[in-house]
């Protein structure tokens, strides 16, 4: 009889757990809300508020529209050419999701900065400068970051075409041009607007784009607003307004996003056989400029800060040390909190539970400048906000990068259920026995995926920290934006290859562990 | 090969152990530990950075004081509102005159305890709480052997050029970027939003403090800077450099004075007296003009460097007190705001 009565006590074990964070998670988001409720005062926006709600909306719809138009060409031509390095460039296209923004910045400003190589390159044919400060700047960011997550939805959209329609089309002698208009084409009209959705939505929360390259009020998005009225005027009745109006933006988006199919972006990429046909001519010319043109964009930001950085890292200040060390604190805390409340989550939505894929997936209506000010607005009557500010980041980073590890371990973790329920129940497992060989083993891929995509994800996060912290408590991100501010480009460059070295290196070694474990 | 739980366990918690410390460390160093008095000094990035006047005043005044000097780089202002009692602030340095009257309504600070009467301000002080230890008119800076036309108005710089640009500061994050809003203010009236809204297209961005702005401009991103018309003796004096010149508008310049002010509740009451005393120093004094860059308030003029005689001058300055500035602050901020964001 014990057989039968130990799953139950694990399943209700499971549940249990799932309903205590569960309850801790919705506290967590609405202690703040309530804490912005109450103060509060008018409904009505200002002139700046009202421009940085527009601007918010506009920058997320040129961002979305523009990433997905430029990464139609690169998709297409990633599915139909073969070539040395194209699994590589493939796998790369991944980085920028874990690639912290500041670093990001940094390199385009080097790039596209009015005294950068662009501007050079346009100087030299007589054409007008671009400038990177305003709209141009904060989009431009917008496209580096999220045309590689277009690309690999769109990429995954041609794949998933079955081969056998282009071999039907072939020898129905269809030009390149029909195989475009009846295959290639309803395809993308069933990827295109879900990939825009989720670009959009990304971007309505944009915080350290718009803080290094927004420019004044004309560049301000809601979220930036949200941090100028603490920080600036300590007026938090304003920062309260905009905080609700930026929760209600992300909240609206989440809920049309609920209601629409989204395309995957991970797992693109498999070197199938077969793929759309690959005409020749200046088809294969188009295609090589397409690929040629994305690596480069995204090569080049990257390339001038390691070449800017790499000398300044002899004499890095101790500063830049410390912010290391309290910046893999915090990730490695948040990753450890994030993950395993996810798999708690993931384990009771197995077992057929709804709700817990709710909670999980709550955080995303929030912001950091949303929940820091809620909690800003709570803490800041008994303690000193510099003082919590660690904490803090740590906390807000750990809930909002919860609904990334749920969503990659529940599938994993359903198939586990149904593949391992029957046996670890006949077997008499107890708890922690099926925890330790059945569970972790099972799910240490997906685990070591999602720990190492949280870790670089808060190792770069420069947002909530901003609003609390003060000099001895920075972050490195924050340490790089404030080396920016004060113009020692040079040290700000050395500084954010340490941090991009390490968001990498945190990454590779959860993922990697996560690839050992499964295959012992 | 087998991972098993028992292995990984220990070093995870001991992991934890060590990011408690990591991450409670720097709240508790400071003080704890240090045997020497610490004097903490809020001030203004571009105040402490290696090019700022910071580190000098640090070594001088550490020299004769027996104490550790440790600024704490911040929004002035928006800080002291925030900590209210709680700040860790013993002085608070680099508060610009257009900003005294909200730090004056924290209520934090003290009586500065100095003889006024020696000041070769150009204007008339007699505030007891904030004390000057530098002042110099607002004004535009750039590169003559790139901006052969300067221009010698208000209006000639609206009429600038479509490709030349112009960096300014956030008057509510930079003392900078207040003053021109006080400048445009006090050239235009009622018809400074309406300037805004022309000048805009000229404007590359706005910066949250000083120094970012300046960046932009000796990194040629922008082809002039708001800053003060002091600033080429910095270029003269450090980089042998005379093609960083004020442009000089006709309008009159707006007058600044930076201040220093001790808090009342400070742990470290005679450190802080004396370092407000050590201010007005000759020491102090004639470091203001070669490391801060701006006019001393208490100096014999033969002790100044050659160079400021060769800096471009103001036909006259533009000034508002503290009660004007209380007056049309918000105004004049919420303008710049409005024609901004269009």
């Amino acid at each position: 009889m014990a057989a039968r009565i130990k799953p139950v006590m694990t399943d209700r074990a499971v549940i249990w757990a799932a309903t205590g964070l569960a309850v801790a998670v919705m506290l967590l988001l609405l202690a703040p809300l309530g804490a912005l409720g109450l103060s509060f005062s008018a409904a009505t926006l200002t002139v700046a508020e009202g421009s940085a709600l527009r601007f918010t909306l506009w920058q997320s719809v040129l961002s979305a529209g523009i990433s997905v138009v430029l990464a139609v060409p690169v998709a297409r031509a990633l599915a139909r050419r073969r070539f040395v390095g194209r699994e590589v460039l493939i796998a790369t296209l991944g980085a920028p999701f874990i690639l912290p923004v500041i670093v990001a910045v940094l390199g385009l400003l080097a790039v596209f900065g009015r005294a950068g190589w662009v501007n050079g390159l346009l100087a030299t044919l007589g054409l007008p400068a671009f400038s990177i400060y305003g709209l141009q700047g904060v989009v431009l960011a917008h496209v580096f970051f999220n045309m590689p997550l277009a690309v690999r939805m769109i990429l995954h959209g041609w794949q998933a075409i079955p081969t056998e329609r282009f071999r039907l089309a072939q020898s129905l002698g269809f030009s390149p041009r029909d195989v475009q208009r009846h295959i290639e084409w309803p395809m993308l009209r069933a990827v295109l607007p879900g990939a825009a959705l989720v670009i959009f939505v990304i971007c309505l929360a944009s915080f350290a784009v718009a803080l290094t390259l927004g420019g004044g009020p004309r560049a301000t998005t809601v979220e930036l607003a949200i941090y100028q009225a603490v920080r600036f005027d300590f007026d938090l009745p304003t920062a309260a307004r905009l905080a609700l109006l930026q929760f209600g933006l992300c909240a609206l988006a989440f809920l049309v996003a609920a209601r629409v199919a989204l395309p995957s972006g991970f797992g693109a990429g498999g070197g199938r056989i077969g793929g759309p046909p690959a005409p020749g001519g200046w088809h294969r010319a188009g295609d090589v400029v397409a690929i040629t043109l994305a690596a480069l964009f995204f090569a080049l930001p990257l390339g001038a800060v390691v070449l800017r950085g790499v000398p300044g890292l002899v004499d890095l200040p101790g500063q830049v040390w410390a912010a290391a060390g309290r910046s893999l604190g915090i990730a490695l805390a948040s990753t450890a909190v994030s993950i395993g409340v996810a798999l708690v989550f993931a384990m009771a939505a197995a077992r057929g539970r709804a709700w817990p894929a709710l909670a999980a997936t709550l955080p995303l209506a929030a912001s950091s400048l949303v929940l820091g000010t809620g909690l800003f607005l709570l803490l800041q009557p008994y303690v000193r906000p510099s003082s919590l500010a660690l904490p803090v980041t740590f906390v807000i980073n750990a809930a909002l990068s919860l609904p990334f590890a749920f969503r990659i371990l529940a599938p994993e973790a359903r198939s586990l259920y149904t593949d391992y329920h029957r046996l670890s129940q006949s077997l008499g497992l107890t708890a922690w026995a099926r925890l330790r060989w059945v569970v972790l083993p099972r799910l240490s891929r997906p685990l070591g995926f999602a720990a190492g995509l949280v870790a670089a994800l808060s190792m770069g996060d420069l947002g909530v920290i901003a609003l609390f912290a003060g000099d001895a408590e920075a972050t490195l991100p924050l340490i790089v934006h404030r080396l920016m501010g004060a113009y020692r480009m040079d040290q700000a460059a050395a500084a954010a290859l340490v941090l991009v070295a390490l968001s990498f290196t945190l990454f590779w070694i959860f993922d990697h562990w996560g690839r050992r474990y499964a295959a012992a | 090969m087998e991972y098993s739980i028992p292995d990984f366990l220990p070093s995870f918690f001991g992991e934890r152990a060590m990011l408690k410390r990591l991450l409670f460390i720097p709240l508790l160093a400071t003080p704890a530990w240090a045997e020497t008095p610490v004097l903490t000094v809020y001030a203004s990035t571009s105040f402490a950075s290696e090019w700022g006047p910071g580190p000098a005043i640090e070594t001088a005044f550490e020299a004769v004081c027996g104490c550790d000097l440790q600024y704490r780089t911040t929004e002035l202002i928006p800080s002291l509102m925030l900590e209210g009692a709680r700040t860790e602030a013993d002085v608070v340095i680099g508060i610009s005159t257009d900003e005294t009257l909200r730090a004056r309504a924290t209520g934090l600070f003290s009586p500065h305890n100095q003889d006024l009467g020696s000041l070769t301000l150009p204007v008339e002080w007699t505030d007891n709480t904030f004390l000057p230890f530098n002042y110099g008119d607002t004004a535009f800076i750039y590169d003559n052997t790139k901006l052969t036309n300067p221009p010698t108005d208000f209006e000639a710089l609206v009429a600038l050029p479509e490709d030349v640009k112009i960096v300014i500061q956030d008057p509510r994050s930079s003392g900078a970027g207040l003053a021109l809003v006080l400048w445009v203010k006090s050239v235009y009236g009622d018809q400074a939003e309406a300037y805004w809204q022309r000048l805009a297209p000229r404007i590359l961005t706005v910066t949250k403090g000083w120094s970012e702005a300046y960046g932009l401009f000796t990194s040629g991103e922008a082809d002039m800077v708001m800053s003060y018309i002091t600033s080429p003796a910095y270029h003269m004096i450090v980089e042998q450099d005379e093609t960083k010149v004020a442009a000089i508008f006709s309008e009159g310049h707006y007058f600044t004075a930076e201040v220093v002010g001790q808090i009342a509740g400070t742990d470290q009451p005679e450190l802080a007296q004396s370092f407000m005393d050590f201010v007005l120093s000759p020491t102090f004094q004639e470091m203001i003009p070669r490391v801060n860059f701006g006019f001393p308030v208490k100096l014999d003029p033969s002790l100044m460097p050659p160079e400021f005689a060769k800096l471009n001058l103001p036909p006259k300055s533009l000034f508002y007190t503290e009660a004007e500035v209380a007056a049309i602050q918000d105004e004049a901020i919420a303008e710049w705001q409005r024609a901004l964001s269009q």
